[in-house]
């Protein structure tokens, strides 16, 4: 019974933890949305922003990938 | 609880991560650190790709490059035009070094999408050496280059006084969350892709979504293509503005 009780709250934080994956979906359609609209305003000036772009993708997404990596080590590692 | 089978239909019974399994070339012993395993085996081949292409392809010099050396040719003048942009003109001497670390990732990533093969990146063991390596050198290098200056990349004279103090302590919080961060994405992004392909492969068992699974398992392969070359990207790109930040941690 334990046991049980114990897995459930893995279970339940993994999807708590897959909420962060949502959260950083937002914050990376923020940060494109925002660089296309950007780019349409002045498109000439895009080009030489997309380094700057795929920084931002990466920061906003390694969150995301975080909380990723706890919901995984709460299903397959602890316990 | 990991052990959990999927499968309801009774075939084709596995684990998503199954796949990131490290296992001996030969037999099946105790795994050693000089034991041969399949992430040495890919790594190597990943190795042989890059001496063909760049090496054995860019042997010629042609004047006119041949398909392969144009290829070569490609790759070289895309990332040392990044180094040069980011880091600036200083930073391009460290090129060798990033090249490295871009067309390795790169074509693990990519023999990694080759069916029964094994992706080595997707094993945070293997990101954290690039990342940690890149994170050490750059820090290093730092010292090296600006002496006692290179604290003043914590240290935000710009900003008032009072606040100082925290924006120091939140900087050199992020400085040693880098590494971390560095290779956990590469690892995270490449071993979340396959997993999910993994999954919907198990869906394919059941007869009334198989179709459905395998359109999907169609589509997010694309998405691991694309995925693929952007990680290789994003942790090339983020090693020139490390290495920018230690060559002019000023501004």
């Amino acid at each position: 019974m334990e046991g049980d009780i114990a897995q459930m709250g893995q279970f339940i934080g993994a999807g708590l933890a897959a909420i962060g994956s949502g959260a950083a979906a937002i914050g990376v359609g923020h940060v494109a949305g925002n660089f296309l609209a950007g780019a349409l305003r002045n498109p000439s000036a895009a080009g030489s922003q997309t380094a700057t772009l795929f920084i931002g993708l990466a920061f906003a997404e390694a969150l995301g990938i975080f909380s990723f990596l706890v919901a995984l080590l709460l299903m397959f590692a602890v316990g | 609880m990991a052990t959990e089978e999927h499968g309801e239909g009774g075939g084709l019974v596995f684990h998503p991560l199954d796949q990131f399994k490290i296992s001996p070339l030969f037999g099946d012993g105790p795994i050693a650190w000089y034991t041969p395993t399949n992430v040495t085996l890919w790594m190597g081949i990943a190795v042989l790709a890059v001496i063909a292409l760049f090496v054995l392809g860019t042997r010629g010099r042609e004047i006119i490059p041949s398909r392969v050396q144009s290829v070569a040719e490609m790759m070289y003048g895309f990332i040392y035009k990044m180094v040069e942009d980011v880091t600036g003109h200083d930073g391009a001497k460290y090129f060798p070094y990033i090249f490295t670390l871009f067309v390795f990732i790169l074509f693990t990533n990519y023999l990694g999408l080759l069916p029964m093969s094994f992706t080595p990146t997707s094993h945070i063991a293997v990101t954290a050496v690039l990342g940690f390596g890149v994170f050490i050198a750059v820090t290093l290098l730092g010292f090296y280059k600006n002496g006692a200056h290179f604290l003043g990349l914590f240290w935000m004279t710009d900003a008032p006084l009072i606040l100082r103090p925290v924006i120091a302590l939140i900087e050199v919080i992020s400085y040693f969350v880098r590494p971390v961060s560095h290779s956990i994405r590469l690892a995270g992004n490449i071993m979340a892709g396959h997993a999910v392909i993994k999954v919907f492969a198990g869906f394919a068992v059941i007869a009334a979504i198989a179709p459905v699974s395998i359109a999907a398992i169609v589509a997010i392969y694309g998405l691991e293509v694309l995925v693929a070359g952007i990680q290789a990207y994003v942790f090339t790109i983020l090693t020139c503005v490390y290495l920018k930040d230690a060559l002019h941690p000023g501004h």
